[in-house]
Order: C-alpha cells, then structure tokens, then sequence
C-alpha cells in the first residue's frame, strides 16, 4: 500500500496495512488455491478454498474495504463453505478420489486462465495509467465510513435515488426468482 | 518506545487502542481478555456443574476442595494427562486442525467487543458484522470434526450441526438487522454497524432497543436470544451432541486436550454471542439509567456497585465457612474456603476504594480507572445473566426432534424476524 495514501486516507493514524500483510495474505491465497485444485480429497480442496477466501477478505480490508470483506467472510466462507462441506461430506471419498480428474476440457480451461491473466498484467503494465482507466471509480473511500457510502452508492441519498439503486433491484430480484425456482424444482408438492 | 506506550494513557487519548493506532496496548487488551475469557470459563464450568446439580436436586462436586471449588482445576489436569487418541482411519491432519478452527472462531469475535467506550481492542466500522461473519466460522469447526473422524454418529453430528447452524443464522441475522435499523433513527438518519457506536445510539435515544418501539425491540432480541442457544449448540438445541442419541455427537471420537479445546470453543462462543445480543439491545456497558440519573452522586452510588457485588460473594462464602461441619476432617477445607473468602473480601475492598478515590469526575489516574471498572462491571453483569440462563434452559427444557427444530427455524423464527424486521422500518419512516 502507498504510504502517501495511507496517510491520506487516515490522518494521524500509524499504517497497519504495511506490505508485509500484504505479502503474506496474497501467498496464502495462491498457495491455497493451488491446493484447492491439486488435493484428491475433496474436503481438504473445500478447506484450502475456504483459507483462499479469508486471505482474500484480509486483503479486501487492506484496500479499506471493510463492508465487503466482512460480507466475504459471513457469505462465502461462513454461509456457502458450509453447504459446500455438507454436499461433500455424502459423497463417497474413497471412490471419488480414485475418480480420473482433469477431464478433457482442460484445454478450454488453461485458455481462459491465460486470457484472465492476461487482462491482469495488461492492467498492471497500464498501472501508470490506472486512473484513466478507471477514471470514476478511483474515489478512495475512508476506512470509518466505508459502509455508508456503499448504502449511499446502493440505495441513494434521502430522497434520491443511488447511481446503482436500480441494478441493484433488479439484481435482488433475479436472485429471488432462482431462489424461489430452487424450492420449486425441489418440491413438487408445496 | 516508552514515549509510544504511555502515550495512550494520555488522558486527552480517547477510544480503543486498536483505534489509536497503539499495537502495545492492543495487544495488552487481548492477553487480558484472552485470560479473562479462559477464567470465566473455568468459573461458568464449575457454576454449571453445581447449578445443574441443584435444579436436580443433587449435591454436585463437592469432594475436590471446599464446595468442589477446585474441580475445574482437577478436570483441566486429567484432561491434559489423559492419552490423546487419534482414531487409525481418521483424517489425520482434519482431526488435528478442527478443533482449533472452533477455538480460533471463537476467541477472534473478542476484538470488537466493546467492553467500555474505550475497552475494546479495536472499534471496526463493520464491527457487528465481523462478529456474525466469524462466529459463524465456528461451525466449520464441528462440521470438519465429525467428518474426520470417519465414524457414523460424529458425522451425523457434524450434518445435523450444519444444517441447524445455516437455518438458525438467517433468523438471527434479521433480527439483528431490525436492531441496527433503530441505530439510523437519530438527527441524520445514518445507522452504524460498529459495536461501540450502537451502544452510543442507545444512549443518545435514551433507551435500550428491547424497549424501543414495544414489543418491536423485544421480539426482535427474543428471537435473537433462541437462535443463539440454537447457534452455539447448547439444550434444548444440542441435536449435535445429542448423547442418547448419538453418544458424544460430533466429538464423540475426541478425548482429552482436543476434547477440552472444543468444550473451551463452545464456552468462549456462548460469552461471544452473549456479548452481542447485550451490545445490541441490552445497552452494552451503559449502568441502568444514565441519562435519567446522571448527576455524580448517582454516577457514585452506581459505582459502588461492583465491590458490594463481590463483598456480598465474600459474605456468602463467609455463611458457607461457618456453616461447614466442625468435625476435624473438614478442617483443611474449611482454612481454604476461609481464604477464599478473604481474598473475595480483599478484592471488594480494592474496589470500594478505587470508586471512592475516583469519585470526582476529573480525568485522574483513579476516576478513569473507576469508570473503567464500571464499563466493565455492567457489561459483565449483563453477560453474566445470559450465561445463567444458558443454564437454566439446559435443566429446564427437554431436547427438541430434528424436524421440529427445522419447524421452528423455518416455519416460525424466519417469518417473525422478517415482520419485525418490516414493522420496525415502517415505524421507523413513520416517527423520523
């Protein structure tokens, strides 16, 4: 994290975000996540995911976004994690880990990856350029009143409506809908 | 160095360390509570064995010292010496790593507690959602464990605890919602999500929110306060561990230092989840009406509030000495409740003395120690009511069947929380 920033963003406070945390959340989350894909068991795949997404909430807090990494760690890794493990646990380990693995779409996959990655470094060479690219998004947002302004951005201020209110109905809607579809293509008799 | 570690005890320094940037004091606050956690667990295992023990009209320890005070030091020791099994067709490193998953769930939600205005660790703008967030990690913890253990009945455990932990958590979630709603109704119309700030909302609208917009507030924190019982897995939801049905539940193949760690885990999340529902509507560390009796002479009286407590503990001890039995074998039991008692009345002295010394309120080392105490005090106090209630619900109410507790979960919590939760918006637009 630029230290100029830092202080920007939080006058008269010492910097906790120092690159070292950095450093280590950022090598916890890639050593975690070639162990998602490498283990045989899928518990410990689940296990190493769920390591993945907390060093990725740290570092959501690290970018002074409070709201989205406590709302990573109570969806992700609290809510969805756990249905995950409660799928997984009924399915028989032995027998699925002798399964073969990579199928042959990996081609596909290792395309999509490269093209990912790609973007990122693309990105990253343009850092110099960051600002044009995200010209309107660059708004650092305090670290005290991250959440409000997130409530702002979503819901508007009194009496207006937010520049995403309306994306952010529909959104709610649409997960509504696959909600309600779920309970009915699992439950023929309501 | 020096200069860093007192400078948070300028006077002119407000708020918690963790605030101020202070990593010394931080880390002060956590060995404390750390040690404080791990005391009331020792003290609230001992009061559920002897209180457990009454309800049933039965005498509880009293073999291993006076009263069987010291049977939580006893129990701790076998369980350290105890042979550690790890079954041979566990998952080795799942069964190792479980337990301390709950363990570390558990103790993290300690940084945001606000114990006082400034007794904190850190004050987090996301503070209450933290909590939630990483309480609800705990589950991991029994779920993983009950399915290293590649046993039936840990593993049925492990599914029963999931599924009653994701069904709980949604009604619980809303209720806290309908709480930090009634943070928003002041002059600006923002609400918070930070711990300390809700309790300075409470104070500023002059009430707590279980009596804010009667009975909204209450229902609210009454389903909080079921769903948590059911979150923590204790009776009359402890379908996990149900023993005469599943034996142990998920820990049944956990023995000794493992096995302590998780009953640690689940005490340490029972104080946690506590803590939450007192910040939330119970006033956090506020003293019973500080707005409406705030001159210094009732700032005083309720300040000598926590030494009489604990001369009152010292006095019953004191009735339990005298009334021990004369006869020479109890004798040393006797000198040791004795000293007990002393050292009860030792520690009401200090405290009487602290609240006197500190009774102006300037900004001396003794009235910021007193009102620091007092923070405490209350919080703990409230605290202490819930963990008692813990108990009283686990002698009082039989264990419900799977399918009910999902009725319950389902079909009555979920669609309460969500009217609440509507109603208190309604009447929230209405009044603002």
């Amino acid at each position: 994290m630029n230290p100029a920033l830092n202080s920007a963003l939080n006058p008269g406070m010492t910097p906790v975000a120092t690159p070292w945390f950095f450093y280590v959340l950022a090598g916890l989350a890639v050593l975690s996540g070639v162990a998602v894909i490498t283990r045989r068991n899928a518990v410990h795949a689940a296990l190493a995911l769920i390591v993945t997404l907390l060093s990725v909430a740290g570092l959501y807090l690290m970018l002074y976004a409070p709201f989205v990494a406590g709302v990573q760690i109570i969806v992700y890794a609290g809510g969805i994690m756990v249905l995950f493990l409660f799928v997984i646990m009924l399915v028989n380990i032995e027998r699925a880990s002798k399964d073969r693995r990579f199928n042959r779409i990996w081609p596909v996959g290792l395309a999509a990856s490269c093209a990912l990655m790609a973007l990122f470094v693309s990105a990253i060479v343009k850092g110099s350029h960051i600002n044009d690219m995200f010209r309107d998004r660059g708004i650092p947002l305090p670290e005290s009143s991250n959440t409000q302004q997130i409530a702002d951005l979503l819901y508007g201020q009194a009496g207006k409506m937010g520049p995403y209110t309306f994306a952010f109905e529909i959104a709610s809607l649409l997960l509504l809908v696959a909600i309600l579809g779920a309970v009915i293509m699992t439950k023929k008799k309501i | 160095m020096p200069n860093f570690i007192m400078s948070y005890l300028d006077p002119k320094v407000a708020g918690t360390p963790g605030g101020a940037g202070n990593q010394f004091w931080a880390l002060i606050y956590v060995l404390i509570i750390f040690a404080g956690v791990s005391t009331a667990v020792i003290c609230m295992n001992w009061l559920e064995r002897k209180a457990l023990a009454h309800f049933q009209v039965r005498l509880g320890p009293m073999r291993v010292g006076p009263h069987g005070l010291l049977q939580p030091i006893a129990d701790a020791l076998k369980l350290m010496l105890k042979e550690d099994i790890i079954p041979a067709e566990a998952d080795q490193f799942v069964f190792w790593v479980a337990p301390l998953i709950g363990l570390l769930a558990a103790f993290t939600v300690y940084t945001v507690i606000p114990f006082g205005p400034s007794q904190a660790v850190s004050d987090m703008n996301i503070g209450i959602l933290f909590m939630l967030g990483v309480s609800s990690l705990g589950v991991l913890g029994i779920v993983v464990a009950g399915w290293a253990s590649n046993s039936h009945y840990p593993l049925i455990g492990a599914l029963r605890s999931s599924a009653q932990m994701v069904s709980y958590e949604v009604a619980m979630g809303l209720a806290v919602v309908s709480a930090i709603l009634m943070t928003s109704m002041n002059a600006s119309g923002t609400g918070t999500l930070s711990m300390i700030e809700i309790v300075r909302a409470q104070q500023q609208q002059g009430v707590w929110f279980i009596f804010k917009f009667f009975p909204l507030g209450f229902i609210a924190f009454a389903i909080f306060a079921i769903a948590m019982v059911a979150e923590t897995n204790r009776a009359p939801f402890d379908l996990a561990e149900a023993e005469s049905e599943l034996t142990a539940g998920f820990h049944t193949e956990y023995s000794g230092l493992r096995w302590s760690l998780f009953m640690l885990a689940e005490y340490a999340a029972m104080i946690a989840v506590s803590s939450i529902a007192v910040t939330l509507w119970l006033g956090g560390w506020m003293r019973p009406f500080p707005n409406l009796l705030h001159a210094p002479a009732w700032d005083f009286i309720f300040s000598l509030f926590p030494g009489l407590t604990f001369g009152g503990l010292a006095a019953i001890t004191f009735i339990g000495v005298v009334r021990m039995s004369a006869q020479s074998f109890f004798k040393i039991q006797r000198i040791g409740l004795a000293v007990f008692a002393a050292l009860l009345g030792l520690l009401a002295l200090v405290l009487l003395v602290i609240a006197i010394a500190g009774r102006s309120a300037d900004t001396s080392v003794a009235a910021r120690f007193r009102e620091g105490i007092d923070y405490v005090y209350w919080f703990v106090l409230k605290v202490a009511v819930f963990m008692y209630l813990f108990i009283w619900y686990r002698a009082t109410w039989p264990r419900y069947r799977f399918d009910q507790l999902m009725k319950i979960g389902w079909k009555v919590m979920l669609p309460i929380s969500l009217g609440v939760l509507m109603l208190t918006a309604i009447v929230g637009v209405i009044l603002s």
